[in-house]
């Protein structure tokens, strides 16, 4: 679960869907996707607050988060097991119930 | 012949051409950051060398170890920047480096949608094509079209990864070690690793028959 821990590995995350000003790592496209945590990659400091000249602290937790390419695009080959890993940062994310990968 | 010099170009050696409102803007701000004493000319220069001076060698040396060395494979997998300055690459400047290795079954294909990362230390500068909308836009939604470009056709059974660079994170694939390169040294092996290979949008150059 988020908080003190972290997301799990394994654990299914959604995408939040907010717009935000300024410079942000998190795609358009991405966004109100539900994808699992692969793995954690440590805490790095915040772009949104170094695009703007901060000191990015605190830091914050960054994501390999894997997404079914089919549950990205429509009309991407259902049958297919093709996937996208985007990097995202952790308050880009929120639980949900979809199953991993 | 006389001819304009853009602001702050004066020191330029070189052919001049017509400057478009960006490289103006570019020439105004490098003036300006001089004139300020924020950087150097020497240091803008040294910069420039520097990134001229980095090419995808880097990663095919690499790759072609990995492929030769399982040992050496599974330590640069496990943390590739330590095994960067062993090999005296210089790969300070990378946040973080992950390694993904293409199989049978998995292929993976590098992109950055949001601008243009890319392993620089390790493959020099990014071509064009990588920093271009339309590959940028294609390579994640329609990335089995974009390998079919670059001449690649993939089975349907074959599992392909897009990895989106977003943040820190900057990533090397790869290839697989083409057929019939049993016999060749690291340095024959080097030369089959292409740029686009390590990108992951081709393969590695087939061995050439003797």
């Amino acid at each position: 679960m988020n908080g003190e821990e972290g997301f799990r590995d394994g654990e299914a995350v959604r995408v939040k869907s907010h717009f935000k000003a300024g410079h942000v790592r998190t795609p358009f496209y991405i966004k109100g996707k539900t994808g699992w945590v692969e793995r954690c990659y440590g805490e790095f400091r915040n772009p949104e607050s170094l695009g703007h000249g901060g000191d990015g602290l605190p830091r914050v937790r960054l994501y390999l988060v894997g997404f079914r390419q089919k549950d990205v695009w429509d009309g991407y080959d259902a049958a297919s097991q093709d996937k996208v890993f985007v990097d995202i940062f952790e308050h880009w994310l929120e639980p949900a119930a979809q199953a991993g990968p | 012949m006389a001819h304009e010099h853009g602001p702050g170009e004066e020191h330029e050696a070189g052919p001049r051409h017509e400057l478009s409102h960006w490289a103006k803007r570019a020439y105004a701000m490098r003036a300006l950051l001089i004139e300020k004493g924020v950087v150097t000319e020497e240091d803008i220069r040294q910069q420039a060398e520097l990134t001229e001076s980095r090419t995808p060698a880097n990663g095919a040396r690499l790759v072609a170890l990995a492929w030769t060395e399982p040992e050496f494979k599974a330590r640069l997998v496990a943390d590739p920047k330590k095994v960067c300055a062993e090999m005296g690459i210089d790969a300070t400047t990378l946040n973080e480096f992950v390694i993904l290795e293409n199989t049978d079954r998995v292929r993976h294909m590098v992109v950055c949608t949001l601008c243009s990362c890319y392993p620089r230390p390790i493959l020099g500068r990014p071509p064009d094509w990588y920093k271009s909308f339309n590959y940028r836009k294609r390579a994640v939604n329609d990335p089995r079209g974009v390998m079919r470009e670059f001449g690649l056709e993939l089975p349907d059974e074959v599992e392909v990864r897009v990895h989106d660079s977003t943040a820190d994170m900057r990533y090397l694939v790869i290839p697989a070690r083409p057929a019939g390169t049993e016999d060749l040294s690291v340095e024959e092996l080097e030369k089959l690793v292409t740029r686009d290979s390590m990108i992951g949008v081709m393969d590695a150059l087939p061995a050439v028959p003797e």
